[in-house]
């Protein structure tokens, strides 16, 4: 049986640089990932985290590739009891120049079979990158509670 | 046709800053869907056995159905058939669902594609590649009032995995 592997493709009214600096600047996350800021200092091999408005660390995890503006990949692995038993997953971001547009496509790997976290993502990025892409075109992120993602427990 | 049958083989799930209502009428009026769905024009008939088709620029039968479910503006379930020569025979017929709920201030709209057995991932690269370009078109036209210009080549991987089959297409 395959391995569980989560692929999501958007298309963006923007620019790779901006489209990069929003998938990369701690204070732009913050606006359309549920609050989360990324931080990270973008150099292969360094820290990645996800933190917190109240400062802590929600996941965490390892810069992989670093190509601006077209490849991004990071690993990380959410850090609640819930998912104690997973290993960091590998997400990889693909940013092409299409016309006027970005063509952005996300791959996330590297899951156990039975992966609780893989569940967990999968409702989450449609979301954030929704998001995302409300914010790029519109200068507005999309108002979702992350209770609305309906999330298993 | 039994429902139950058919199996999810793509999901697609998109946020949009808008209501039901007006995500409903984006995925079934034949004006609203031409500026997205690649220049393409729905026109359903919103009742469960009505017809549901979908016609090129030029006005050429493109995909023939029939409304399944409807229940407006929540939930509309169609056949989705290409109409090209020996598809429907070789491949079986296409279940297309939109699901449109409420999440918070946004909609979350979900498209699934099931099929009644299993097909390779060359046949549904097609709508793998398509639904993300026809979804995100009508998220940004909803929320800019602007589509976006996706110039997209014919899937040629699908293409050639159905023409392996005996299926000829354009």
């Amino acid at each position: 049986m395959l391995k569980p592997e989560f692929v999501y493709v958007t298309y963006i009214e923007t620019t790779p640089e901006k489209l990069w600096h929003a998938l990369t600047d701690g204070d732009f996350t913050e606006r359309y990932w549920f609050g989360a800021r990324l931080r990270s200092d973008w150099k292969v091999g360094s820290s990645f985290e996800m933190v917190r408005s109240d400062g802590t660390v929600s996941d965490a995890g390892k810069v992989v590739e670093v190509d601006p503006p077209r490849r991004l990949a990071y690993t990380f692995v959410n850090l609640s009891d819930k998912y104690k038993n997973e290993f960091p997953a590998l997400a990889t971001f693909v940013l092409e120049p299409y016309g006027k547009l970005v063509k952005l496509t996300l791959t996330h790997e590297g899951f156990a079979e039975d992966s609780k976290f893989y569940s967990g993502i999968s409702k989450g990025w449609p979301a954030i990158l929704s998001s995302l892409k409300s914010l790029l075109e519109t200068g507005q992120p999309l108002e979702i509670p992350y209770a609305a993602l309906k999330f298993e427990n | 046709m039994n429902i139950d049958d058919f199996k999810p083989m793509t999901v697609y799930t998109i946020y949009i800053a808008s209501t039901p209502e007006k995500v409903w009428e984006a995925l079934t009026s034949s004006e609203f869907s031409r500026k997205y769905f690649f220049g393409n024009s729905v026109e359903v008939d919103l009742r469960v056995g009505g017809a549901y088709i979908v016609r090129t620029p030029d006005g050429a039968l493109h995909i023939s159905g029939e409304v399944v479910e409807c229940a407006a503006p929540r939930k509309l379930t169609v056949t989705f058939n290409v109409n090209w020569p020996e598809l429907i025979e070789k491949l079986g017929p296409t279940l297309v669902t939109y699901e449109i709920e409420q999440a918070g201030e946004a909609v979350r709209l979900t498209m699934t594609e099931s099929h009644d057995r299993i097909l390779d991932d060359d046949i549904l690269s097609g709508g793998r590649q398509g639904w993300p370009a026809i979804l995100s078109s009508l998220k940004s036209l909803l929320e800019t009032g602007q589509p976006l210009t996706v110039k997209m080549a014919p899937p040629q991987q699908m293409l050639a995995a159905l023409r392996k089959m005996g299926i000829k297409t354009p």
